[in-house]
């Protein structure tokens, strides 16, 4: 099976890996990206491999990825950004999934006008720093999905903070209630036009209005494994891939993210990893439950 | 319906601010090339004896994940000194102005038993209460995080190096906040 035409960008922290671009494979012995291994702990492998699983639970060939090396400095990113600039037109993906990258303001101006001039224009998804830097552009809502956690909701609803650092207190505490805060994120440009919205409940949103809201299980414990919103964007991605509608891939995506902890029973001190093992048989649940079934055989 | 910041504390609800703001009069800012040397020069001047802090750029100068120095304005020749010595060169140095943002002041706490977690702005960092293992690290999204994490995952709050000493970022200055802020909760044996 050829790799499907939607591409992951993101990063390993490592700035001597290089560029990696190239299908994504996952079987068993771990996860590769144009054939180098990655390990699978955290951040954008955690993504892919995610991703990789929903695909063989959809029975779809699974996406391609382009991975820079960077640890910080933000020059592997910027290399991702140029690369991508440069190969888009003969990718000519159908959707991208953006994720662990530098929040370059002017990186990312540059990629989303290559992307502007695609036709058909690609399906976009932005996460972690690459969300912040589309925010920040201004131009939240060229974007069709947005993943933000509770504290970044609040970073989106800021009209005034470039990163989630400088967010102001009254939108950080108590005061404000997520629908409120999902509305003045779209009134003030800082939402895409959907946002899937993780927190003690998750929220599907539809250009500032809640379309459907994921409210258990509740596993407490994952609040605090580093990774668990990277295996949602994982599974969201892959659903997108299989051409379900926004709303229910996010609706789909958050419940099997949810039975995740379900299934691992993980404690605070579980490794993302240990999450991964358990994507496909979560998502099938997921799709059983909420009606959209995955394919036989 | 609440956003989901139910933090139990650490016994009890400990939020507090990290830091008083000052008046902006008399003050100023520098810039650097990058968030790391932000951090360096904010080091370096602390330890010499400088009063500094790390504060969001004005609009106009702002490039993306980025932060600048505000100190004593009449004091920038001898900051400067110092930050050469450092091998650190601003690229620009100017009085404080409108628009500029204060790096976010509130800690979280939450209790899960044998573990807390804390979180500064979009970072959380878990530790076992008992051996004060870090043991988990979440939150954040720039490219540094998943680095971090490998570094300090696994050791001690003592043993750790501070996410400073290695981050580049933002999300590297919040992660040293919450970091400081285990281990002021966490205190090690005297």
């Amino acid at each position: 099976m050829t790799s499907g035409s939607w591409l992951i960008v993101g990063t390993v922290p490592d700035d001597s890996a290089g560029l990696v671009h190239g299908p994504c494979v996952l079987d068993r012995a771990g996860l590769a990206v144009g054939g180098t291994p990655l390990p699978v702990r955290r951040g954008t492998p955690a993504l892919v491999a995610a991703a990789c699983a929903a695909c063989a639970v959809l029975g779809i060939a699974p996406p391609q990825a382009l991975l820079a090396g960077d640890a910080g400095r933000g020059e592997g990113s910027a290399k991702a950004y140029q690369r991508l600039v440069e190969t888009l037109p003969g990718l000519a993906p159908r959707g991208l999934t953006f994720h662990y990258l530098f929040p370059d303001l002017a990186g990312h101006d540059r990629v989303l006008l290559a992307v502007q001039a695609q036709n058909p224009r690609p399906f976009l998804v932005a996460d972690a720093g690459f969300m912040y830097a589309a925010k920040m552009s201004g131009q939240a809502q060229e974007y069709d999905l947005f993943t933000p956690d509770a504290g970044e909701l609040a970073f989106l609803a800021d009209e005034l903070a470039p990163h989630p650092f400088y967010t102001r207190g009254f939108l950080l505490g108590a005061g404000h209630t997520t629908p409120e805060l999902i509305r003045r994120a779209w009134d003030t440009g800082g939402a895409a036009r959907h946002l899937l919205v993780k927190g003690q409940s998750d929220f599907v949103v539809r250009q500032g209005r809640i379309v459907s809201e994921i409210p258990g299980p509740q596993t407490p414990a994952m609040e605090a494994i580093g990774g668990t919103g990277d295996t949602l964007t994982g599974m969201v991605t892959a659903l997108l891939m299989a051409g379900r509608g926004v709303a229910p891939a996010c609706a789909a995506a958050a419940l099997a993210n949810r039975l995740l902890g379900q299934l691992a029973q993980p404690s605070p001190a579980t490794p993302v990893a240990v999450l991964v093992d358990f994507v496909g048989q979560a998502l099938q649940s997921a799709l059983k439950e909420t009606g959209e079934c995955a394919p036989q055989g | 319906m609440k956003l989901d910041f139910r933090w139990a504390g650490w016994g009890g609800k400990t939020s507090r601010p990290a830091r008083q703001p000052k008046a902006g009069e008399g003050r100023g800012v520098m810039a650097f090339a990058h968030t790391a040397e932000v951090i360096r020069a904010e080091a370096a001047l602390k330890a010499a004896g400088f009063d500094v802090r790390v504060m969001g750029p004005p609009p106009d100068m702002r490039t993306g994940c980025d932060m600048v120095v505000e100190f004593e304005l009449m004091r920038e020749p001898a900051a400067r000194r110092i930050l050469k010595d450092a091998g650190l060169e601003p690229l620009a140095a100017a009085p404080v102005r409108a628009g500029m943002l204060e790096p976010v002041s509130l800690f979280q706490a939450k209790d899960f038993g044998q573990w807390l977690m804390v979180r500064a702005a979009n970072m959380k960092l878990t530790v076992d209460k008992q051996s004060r293992i870090i043991v988990n690290i979440s939150g954040g999204g720039c490219p540094d995080v998943p680095a971090l994490a490998e570094l300090l995952v696994g050791r001690s709050l003592d043993e750790a190096p501070a996410p400073l000493s290695r981050g580049q970022t933002l999300c590297a200055y919040a992660l040293e906040l919450a970091f400081r802020e285990a281990q002021r909760l966490l205190p090690g044996p005297l």
